[in-house]
């Protein structure tokens, strides 16, 4: 057996230690060993974009990222953004929206969409649509999912890319 | 969710004032859990002490098994079990999905490979480990030894019976079928053209974004089977597990806890899920599988497939004489269960017709094996594959006659005063928008202003083509129609229970289950509607056969048709147990009574009491009531609703698109599609379904392609390969509902999961033809396709 290796995450806000084989993808990690099973996998080989998080503010896939890789780091994932009871503005976007039906695919369009916003995509239906090429949705048709997107941008402001970032490092519900 | 005011002044007429919640744009109850990740999906789920399963599929197309050697798997620390075929002999009858269609012919569902292997993919040993980490490896140590069988992977040669797939079935044609009406030879020597040829749509799959998964727990002391699956048929799977490991359905409970996307293909049982319960129960600890994507793409069923021969009959006018079709589908190793291979290949030449009057049909059908994952039931199951073959006939015809595309359809559509309309095939069309939606569709992109701007974009040289189709479905379909013909269960009913606890609350049990289209939303608003209370009231339950006697799940465009017929006559009953009950607490006639938003009131007084007060004074207050009240009048209703027939839906859709004559690549400029699905319970919802399925259909005309080679193996083992349409390739789209004519089957609703895609494909490819002046002949369309055809 390859030994275990400790790491330190900082997940929603929240510090964890934990020893994991090397082997160990990041969405494993968060789903098995922390029970925070919000991020999901489809496909486990970098195409659905299910299981995008935000690592240190960038968004990556964490089927393609080892646990180790992630030592010292902080993440955040869908259990960071609001609560049932207290969506946060994207969220709230996305339900006005009917942006979601089964909801699979939706934890990695929220974590890359407030990517595409932190990184200053322009509020255009083209631009979302190419910036979120990347997360397949196989319900919606995506054309709710844009002018969500598109809500959730124009609500936020050029400013506003901030506010639904600092919700997360307060780690609503980590 | 605000449908009612806050406070009711008490002397409105409060049936007059009462909103409508069916119709409107209720935000879905789902929402806030599964924006937040705390929905609970197959995946999510952990037991104490659960071990992980994962298997060793097969490499092979089609192979005697010689010998499984299953040592160096066992020895990896963290192995539990390993099993092969012969473990489950005893355990496991496997099923069989037995069919009443002329020419069936069965095959079972294994639960793995025995003896021999049938396709790339197939389950061959189970490994039970500690995590699924070490099942996985493990997997891998096994060694396999195959004698390969000759491979006849295309079904148009399978048919010869030269090699058979299944020895004990005496062919690999597994259904056989013909239908017909009228003189068609006659109709073809009369005709002024005919138009027609060899048609192809190759293999799909439903590919939702949440694979496959199930996680089953053994009680050994109470002998009770919990099976956690990722499937859209709860219901059908109890039954069948009951029977499969001799246990009652008392013993065998199926749960399909939030399920990320199914379209079809979580409507069968699968020989994971049999593996699952059989280690669970001889381990006596749970088992949970998951699919990943690449077993995803090789095991679970897949769809289309078919080789169309089709012939459309024409006068000089235009108006259709006839129309005849042979159809061979490829159904791959196995006939599913419940649906039989039937399924696929009898709805294409089922729906062929299409909304069209039709004096003259003849069609054979044929049902293939061959070495290839099964194929099973995808969003639409044949008809986008008639709609397509139709709608190019027709297009196909009008250019033959001379006549514009629109106005032939516009010639040949059953019109209004011509329903009820019982087509070539069988099928009946009640009153339905034909017209209303081609109409809606035409004005919706100005067709005449858009073929006229289209014919200067194409003297500017811009290869730019419009697509306009229709077609018809059947939705909603009761006990009178089999979902797949002679199939083994029944898929005409489905059941509520709605019920009033001590507290007041409003619980409303279903049957069914939903797969992601926000059923607990749209069973709210119907049970709200009906029993006379505020959506966030009702507590929807559903997709655990715990709750119900009898259900199946989703599938045919039937959940809001039949759950929500049952939900409105169950709750129609409990409302007038309701006003009853408090007609004798407030010691008013009942008729002087009425329930909005959960309160009783008595109009023009200020006397009222909330649905809270009068549960608690009926199950609570002894001597309030005379026994015979809570004897003989329950605050509760199990009711079933089976519409018998189905009700017809039917659809136009219209594309605009424009090819780059360098890449050959396809841009959609445009698309429209009006669609009539009866009376709408929420417009969000319709929407979402109508916009999910175009983009479907968007993948399955450009995009989506399973592909085999002639050994068998298929050669799009990943979503690299199989590529699924992404926010960038799916075009903005202008959805439009029609309601011509409420269908009179007790709600109103008609079908509508299904409809986008198989309208999709057929406008797409119509446009690609125009826009090129080619005929099309084969979806996908790809570029490399498009640059072979044209020559250049
Ligand atoms: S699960 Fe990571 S990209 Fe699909
Ligand atoms: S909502 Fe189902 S995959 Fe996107």
């Amino acid at each position: 057996m390859i030994p275990k290796v400790p790491i330190t995450v900082t997940v929603n806000g929240r510090t964890y230690e934990r020893e994991v084989p090397p082997r160990l993808h990041l969405a494993d990690f968060l789903r098995e060993d922390l029970h925070l099973t919000g991020t999901h996998v489809g496909c486990e080989h970098g195409i659905c974009g299910a299981c995008t998080i935000l690592l240190n503010g960038d968004s990556v896939r964490s089927c393609l990222t080892f646990a180790v890789q992630a030592n010292g780091a902080e993440i955040t994932t869908v259990e960071g953004l609001g609560t049932p009871d207290d969506l946060s503005p994207l969220q709230q976007a996305f339900r006005e929206h009917h942006a979601l039906q089964c909801g699979f695919c939706t934890p990695g369009m929220l974590m890359s969409t407030i990517d595409l916003m932190q990184k200053g995509t322009p509020a255009t239906e083209e631009a979302v649509r190419g910036a979120l090429s990347g997360n397949l949705c196989r319900c919606t048709g995506y054309e709710n999912i844009v002018r969500a997107v598109l809500a959730a941008m124009e609500a936020a402001g050029p400013e506003g890319k901030a506010a639904e970032g600092t919700e997360n490092e307060a780690g609503a519900n980590g | 969710m605000d449908n009612l005011p806050e406070d009711l002044p008490a002397d409105l007429n409060l049936m007059e004032m009462r909103p409508k919640i069916i119709g409107a744009r209720v935000q879905r109850v789902e929402d806030p859990r599964l924006l937040t990740g705390t929905g609970q999906y197959t995946a999510d789920i952990k037991l104490p002490n659960m071990a992980h399963l994962a298997f060793r599929r097969s490499e092979m197309a089609h192979a005697t098994i010689d010998n499984i050697d299953v040592s160096a798997a066992l020895a990896v620390p963290g192995v539990i079990a390993v099993y092969t075929a012969e473990d489950f002999y005893g355990q496991i009858t496997p099923p069989r999905a037995e069919s009443k269609t002329e020419g069936f012919h069965s095959t079972p569902i294994l639960p793995l490979a025995d003896g021999k292997v049938r396709h790339v993919g197939e389950v061959v040993v189970a490994v039970v480990a500690e995590s699924r980490y070490i099942a996985e490896d493990a997997a891998e140590h096994i060694e396999i030894d195959f004698t390969p069988l000759p491979v006849i992977a295309d079904p148009r040669e399978a048919v010869k019976n030269e090699v058979l797939l299944h020895d004990d079935a005496g062919t690999n044609v597994l259904v056989d079928r013909t239908f017909g009406r009228g003189e068609v030879d006659d109709a073809f020597s009369q005709a002024a053209h005919i138009v027609g040829g060899d048609f192809r749509t190759t293999r799909k799959t439903a590919s939702p974004i949440e694979a496959r998964a199930a996680v089953c727990e053994w009680d050994r002391g109470r002998r009770t089977l919990t099976l956690w699956s990722a499937t859209q048929v709860p219901g059908v799977i109890r039954d069948t597990i009951g029977d499969v490991f001799g246990l009652s359905g008392s013993h065998v409970r199926v749960i399909a806890p939030d399920v990320g996307g199914g379209f079809g293909c979580k409507t069968c049982l699968y020989p994971e899920e049999m593996v699952a319960c059989a280690a669970a129960i001889k381990l006596g600890q749970p088992v949970k599988w998951v699919s990943d994507r690449m077993e995803d793409l090789v095991g679970t069923n897949q769809a289309f497939d078919e080789y169309v021969h089709a012939e459309l009959a024409v006068d000089a006018e235009g108006h259709i004489l006839g129309l005849r079709a042979d159809v061979v589908g490829d159904s791959g190793a196995y006939s599913i269960y419940p649906w039989t291979a039937a399924l696929e290949p009898v709805q294409v030449i089922s729906f062929l017709p299409g909304p069209y009057r039709m004096p003259a049909y003849a069609a054979r059908t044929r049902a293939v094996a061959t070495p290839k994952t099964p194929l099973g039931a995808y969003r639409g199951i044949g008809r986008p594959t008639a709609t397509f073959v139709m709608e190019r006939l027709v297009d196909l015809a009008a250019r033959a006659a001379g006549i514009d595309p629109v106005e032939m359809r516009r010639r040949n559509l059953v019109q209004p005063h011509e329903f009820p309309y019982r087509t070539g095939s069988g099928l009946v069309w009640d009153r339905v928008g034909f017209i209303e939606s081609l109409d809606a569709v035409t004005d919706s992109i100005g067709y005449d202003d858009l073929r006229a701007e289209q014919l200067k974009m194409r003297e500017a040289g811009r290869k730019v083509g419009l697509g306009v189709v229709c077609y018809a479905e059947l939705g909603g379909i009761g006990s009178r129609i089999a979902v797949a013909p002679g199939m083994p269960i029944n898929t005409g009913v489905e059941t509520a229970n709605i019920r009033i606890d001590a507290t007041g609350a409003i619980t409303a049990n279903f049957g069914t289950a939903s797969n992601g289209q926000g059923l607990e939303t749209t069973l709210a608003q119907v049970v709200a509607e009906e029993l006379g209370c505020r959506v966030e009231d009702v507590e929807i339950r559903h997709g655990d056969t715990s709750l119900m006697a009898h259900g199946s799940g989703s599938y045919a465009s039937r959940s809001a048709v039949l759950a929500g017929g049952a939900a409105t006559v169950s709750a129609r009953e409990v409302r007038a147990n309701v006003l009853k009950v408090a007609a004798m607490i407030m010691e008013v006639a009942e008729s002087d009574i009425d329930m909005v938003g959960s309160r009783i009131y008595v109009p023009g007084t200020d006397r009222e009491m909330t649905l809270k007060q009068v549960a608690h004074t009926y199950y609570q207050e002894m001597g309030r009531l005379p026994k015979e009240v809570r004897e003989e009048v329950p605050l509760e209703s199990t009711r079933s609703f089976d519409p018998y027939l189905g009700t017809a839906a039917c659809a136009s859709h219209a594309a605009l698109v424009e090819v780059d004559p360098v890449t050959w690549g396809v841009k959609i400029l445009k698309y429209a599609a009006a669609e009539d699905c009866g009376r709408i319970i929420n417009p969000d919802v319709a929407d979402g379904q109508m916009r999910g399925g175009i983009a479907q259909g968007v993948g399955v005309a450009l995009l989506e392609e399973i592909i085999h080679d002639e050994d068998g193996q298929i050669l799009t083992a990943s979503l690299v390969d199989y590529v699924l349409p992404s926010a960038v390739e799916v075009p903005i789209m202008d959805v439009m509902h029609v309601e011509s004519e409420n269908p009179d089957n007790g709600t109103g609703f008609r079908g509508l999961g299904e409809g986008g895609i198989i309208g999709a494909p057929a406008a797409i490819a119509n446009a690609i033809a125009d826009a090129l002046d080619i005929d099309i002949r084969e979806i996908p369309i790809t570029p490399e396709k498009l640059f072979r055809q044209t020559g250049n």
